[in-house]
């Protein structure tokens, strides 16, 4: 797979390593009430979708910034790539 | 139609005319007691063992593409019990014991070869940790052996034992561990269940489920309405795809897996062998290739292909291991998609919705799991009680710590 990274342009995904579904950015607020339910939701369950899905990568052989890729799981096809700083 | 030798000698003689389909090509009813969602080998098994051990009857099986073109035909054929977790351990060995004995369960030529599985150690550490399993695998009355070198160099002298940085420094050999004919293994549980009454019915995909006020009725499939008493869904790869659809999450992520077949060689390899140091196994079919695979790619996928870094580091692990293979052609590759769960370890489970039962996670081991698998799948929907060996595999266990966690890696789907 090619990663078009929006700063380097195209690369080998070999250079990133792969983290799992975006939504990992949201933390849930651990002073929650239900934060213990929160917490394991965010840990252990994923939608785990077949097509489209936002996905985190970091780019450790390049400029180590993270990647929102957002790329079909059927076909591996890649649609949109963002720094994940910036979304 | 019973398999034996004087059945061969008769249609031999007779023109092989009289050979009938090994199961039938059953039209879907209106309602069953149970329905099995998935005509892989887990779920063949499971009907089987439904209509055979708990005297179940009524029962479909539901695949939405053929029988053994999933992850039974795409898997490495490997069968043993070397798990080191109690909760895993003792259910592993159940399995291993009811291969020993399928081909009469079933009679089926699934081709059962219990040539071995060596565990290679390159480090003293690892050769402990190997020490410590081989004593885990025999309390739970599973077979291992902790080879020294020399005991290694007599079973495989080809390897590389003294490479610089990974010497080998010993193995541990579980001898009744092996390979089995993956294919034969589905074909072998769908005629045994069709004999046995289980309507097995092809090309039909489930779409939806029948849910109402917590009960699950039927399902919805792409040949019609099907209702049925209780529901078994053992679709390892696209679990989350198939309970999304009853509103459910999962604690997995689908991943591929791809694996190897070299050229026909003369046979060389006498069992299985892994590699300690790098991610590659390896084992010599009947027909004389190599078939080899190693590490999952690591991102989500359904593709059931896998792309070439991966290729890659797995000839890599193989070259280092056995230098004699360099120059051995690659015949073909695949990929099949997996369900890697949380902590490593399956799942056999009632879900919060009645009738609607759960089988999945396997990871990349499913194949060796399968005869046990069924089993314990079959008892707890006929009986709604788990099996002793499967009691562990729950569904809340990620919510409650009681991960089992064999590689003591942690919550981390894309490393196991």
């Amino acid at each position: 797979m090619i990663i078009n990274h929006p700063l380097f342009g195209p690369r080998d995904a070999a250079e990133f390593v792969y983290l799992g579904d975006a939504s990992l950015m949201n933390r849930p607020d651990p002073k929650a009430e239900d934060a213990i339910q929160q917490f394991y939701e965010y840990m252990y369950l994923r939608d785990n979708p077949a097509g489209e899905h936002r996905e985190l990568w970091f780019h450790e052989q390049g400029d180590r910034s993270w990647l929102i890729v957002t790329r079909n799981t059927f076909t591996h096809e890649i649609t949109k790539v963002e720094l994940a700083r910036q979304s | 139609m019973r398999y034996n030798a004087l059945q061969i000698l008769k249609q031999g003689l007779t023109g092989h005319k009289g050979w009938k389909p090994a199961w039938r090509k059953a039209e879907p009813k209106f309602d069953y007691d149970i329905i099995i969602v998935g005509g892989g080998g887990h779920g063949l098994a499971t009907a089987y063992y439904l209509a055979e051990k708990f005297e179940q009857k009524r029962i479909a099986v539901l695949e939405k593409g053929w029988i053994g073109g999933g992850n039974v035909g795409r898997n490495t054929t490997i069968i043993r019990s070397n798990y080191m977790l109690h909760e895993n351990e003792g259910f592993y060995e159940f399995s291993l014991r009811l291969w020993e004995k399928q081909e009469k369960d079933l009679n089926y030529n699934t081709m059962v070869s219990q040539r071995g599985v060596l565990n290679l150690a390159h480090t003293d550490p690892q050769r402990d940790a190997y020490a410590r399993r081989g004593n885990a695998m025999i309390l739970n009355g599973a077979d291992a052996k902790l080879l020294d070198v020399e005991g290694v160099r007599k079973l495989c002298p080809f390897l590389n034992f003294d490479n610089a940085r990974f010497p080998i420094r010993g193995g541990l050999w579980q001898k009744r561990g092996g390979t089995v004919r993956h294919d034969a293994v589905a074909w072998g549980y769908a005629r045994a269940a069709d004999m046995r009454g289980v309507d097995i019915i092809e090309n039909c995909e489930v779409t939806g489920f029948a849910i109402q006020s917590g009960i699950c009725t039927g399902v919805q499939t792409t040949r019609g309405q099907i209702k049925a008493k209780k529901i078994g869904v053992a679709v390892a790869g696209s679990s989350s795809k198939v309970l999304t659809m009853a509103g459910m999450r999962l604690p997995m992520e689908s991943h591929v897996l791809q694996a190897f077949v070299s050229e026909g060689l003369k046979p060389t390899l006498q069992g299985v062998i892994t590699y300690g140091a790098g991610h590659f196994y390896v084992s010599q079919s009947d027909k004389g290739g190599l078939v080899f695979g190693g590490d999952i790619d690591g991102y989500n996928s359904y593709a059931q292909r896998g792309n070439l870094p991966v290729v890659e580091d797995v000839c890599e692990g193989g070259v280092s291991l056995m230098p004699m293979i360099g120059k051995a052609r690659l015949l073909r590759m695949w990929g099949g998609n997996v369900d890697m769960s949380m902590d490593g370890s399956p799942i056999i489970d009632k879900t919060h919705i009645d009738g609607l039962y759960f089988n999945g996670g396997w990871c990349y081991g499913g194949f060796k799991a399968t005869p046990a698998s069924g089993y314990c799948f079959a008892e707890l929907i006929a009986t709604d009680s788990p099996n002793d060996t499967a009691k562990n595999f729950r569904m809340d266990r990620f919510s409650r710590g009681l991960m089992i966690d064999e590689k003591g890696q942690g919550c981390q789907p894309n490393l196991h």
